[in-house]
């Protein structure tokens, strides 16, 4: 199969609207949690989020302006903003602009969402019922179904190869990553725009989490304290949103071009739990055989591998069931490998998480860092043995990295990603 | 020019998102203000909401040009 590697990264997360200001927060230990303040979540148990904050552009914060003309934005739900926005970064990123007609056509998008344009359905809902058929807008369908990311960004750029979206939940992000480094190791497309992009921080979907016991509810008064995984006092995830978008290319036609390369996909693996819509399975064997399935393809030892990106929710069952899998993948290798969950400082992105966190993982070969689990004071009983970087983050010599996501519906999806050094 | 031909075409620079000296009475919303299937579907929706009317949809489909929408809502507003 052929060789992908990665030339391109973009990102709009809780923390910056850019990757590089994300990457220097997280690694600074800041958190992107506070109060909700995109609906009144005063009446809601679980008062805060992740949220994009929105300014106008400087210091970090996320302007529409500078990524969609403000006609198009009125078109389209939030996540599809930052979904332009990240791949449009990332695409800037890998000097993929202007691929020409012949490029176009061998060039293919993937970017997915986990729940897509709810905000607008739910608005859509209201209209409908308080003001009739008439006043629903044409774009509503078009401006909320999840694969219109990758269909925004086919048009935008003339990318008319593969045009595809993931939608596994909280996978989706690694999956589309995974799934697109398939299409182009199989000659489908020599260059993919993969990710995932999410913007789901409204009623109905903070509702629907919340009933589902999924949310954190005991720390509305210090939202950053909320996200804490492995932490004996963690109790549920905190939602975020924003978007994550690689450039995956194809090595050779990477190197003919003299694309800068970050690291290589090596190994991408998944699996179905078969046990319950929300629940992980207690053994943690869907997480185990998608870690083993990507190690099994990236032909590497699991003593090889040196930071693992955790899917690491806060939630009380995941967390530790995650672990358990990943002590029983490495063996007597745990004690070497870094194992972090960059959710304490972001919140849970559902459908981007494993788009931004396999990001992040890549970040950490290039700077030889491994962002910290903030808010690790006290671990569960379970969790001993890897090193989780509690609170800060540590300086490590990374060359393989890890990157794990599971969705509802039991879907697991892992990454592995590589140091590239020319060979 | 009368007020329902300057809120006609302020509707239209907004919603089309066109420089205001490029929306002349003549001008057709498809063939040179860039329109597609779906805005004029919005457009009309933003005339009947601004001028407390409704459009038929045999109606709509012959407002094709700014003149067609101030004529149609001066006639029946």
């Amino acid at each position: 199969m052929r060789r992908v590697v990665v030339t391109g990264m973009g990102m709009v997360s809780p923390l910056a609207s850019s990757l590089d200001e994300t990457w220097t927060r997280l690694i600074n230990g800041e958190s992107g949690a506070g109060r909700i303040t995109k609906f009144d979540a005063e009446t809601f148990p679980c008062k805060i989020g992740c949220e994009v904050t929105l300014g106008d552009g400087t210091n970090g914060t996320f302007n529409p302006d500078d990524w969609m003309l403000p006609k198009d934005q009125r078109r389209v739900d939030d996540f599809i903003v930052y979904g332009m926005a990240a791949a449009t970064q990332a695409i800037e990123d890998a000097g993929w602009t202007d691929p020409g007609e012949e490029e176009g056509l061998r060039t293919g998008v993937m970017i997915g969402s986990g729940i897509g344009g709810l905000q607008w359905i739910a608005d859509t809902a209201v209209t409908l019922k308080e003001r009739g058929l008439r006043r629903v807008s044409p774009h509503f369908i078009a401006g909320s179904i999840i694969n219109l990311v990758s269909g925004n960004v086919s048009i935008k750029y003339g990318f008319r190869g593969p045009n595809h979206a993931v939608v596994t939940a909280c996978a989706t992000g690694t999956h589309a990553i995974g799934d697109a480094a398939r299409l182009v190791a199989l000659d489908d497309a020599d260059v993919m725009i993969a990710g995932g992009a999410e913007g789901t921080i409204c009623a109905v979907a903070t509702a629907g989490f919340a009933q589902a016991r999924a949310l954190s509810t005991k720390y509305n008064d210090t939202p950053e304290k909320a996200s804490r995984p492995w932490d004996k006092d963690r109790d549920g995830f905190v939602m975020g949103e924003g978007s994550g978008v690689v450039v995956l290319e194809e090595l050779e036609h990477a190197k003919a071009r003299g694309a800068k390369i970050y690291a290589e996909i090596i190994g991408y693996g998944m699996s179905g739990d078969g046990y319950h819509v929300t629940a992980p399975a207690p053994d943690g064997n869907g997480g185990y055989r998608a870690m083993e399935a990507a190690v099994k393809r990236a032909g590497i030892s699991t003593a090889d591998i040196d930071y693992i990106n955790a899917h690491g929710t806060s939630t009380p069952l995941g967390d530790e069931i995650e672990f358990g899998a990943v002590k029983r993948l490495l063996g007597d290798a745990a004690g070497s490998v870094a194992m972090s969950s960059t959710k304490s400082a972001i919140g849970h992105l559902l459908g981007a998480a494993g788009a931004v966190e396999g990001i992040f993982a890549i970040k950490s070969i290039t700077d030889n860092i491994v962002p910290p689990t903030l808010n690790l004071d006290n671990p569960s009983d379970s969790c001993f043995g890897i090193n989780l970087v509690p609170h800060t983050a540590q300086e490590k010599d990374v060359k393989i990295a890890l990157s794990n996501s599971f969705g509802f519906g039991g879907t697991n999806a892992t990454i592995i990603v590589k140091e590239y050094n020319g060979d | 020019m009368s007020d329902i031909a300057e809120k006609v075409k302020k509707i239209v620079v907004e919603h089309l998102g066109v420089d205001e000296d490029k929306v002349t009475e003549t001008a057709s919303f498809i063939d040179d203000l860039g329109a597609d299937s779906l805005d004029t579907v919005e457009l009309v929706m933003a005339f009947e909401e601004e001028f407390g009317i409704e459009i038929p949809d045999d109606a709509a489909e012959k407002i094709q040009t700014v003149k067609d929408a101030i004529d149609f809502i001066s006639a029946n507003s």
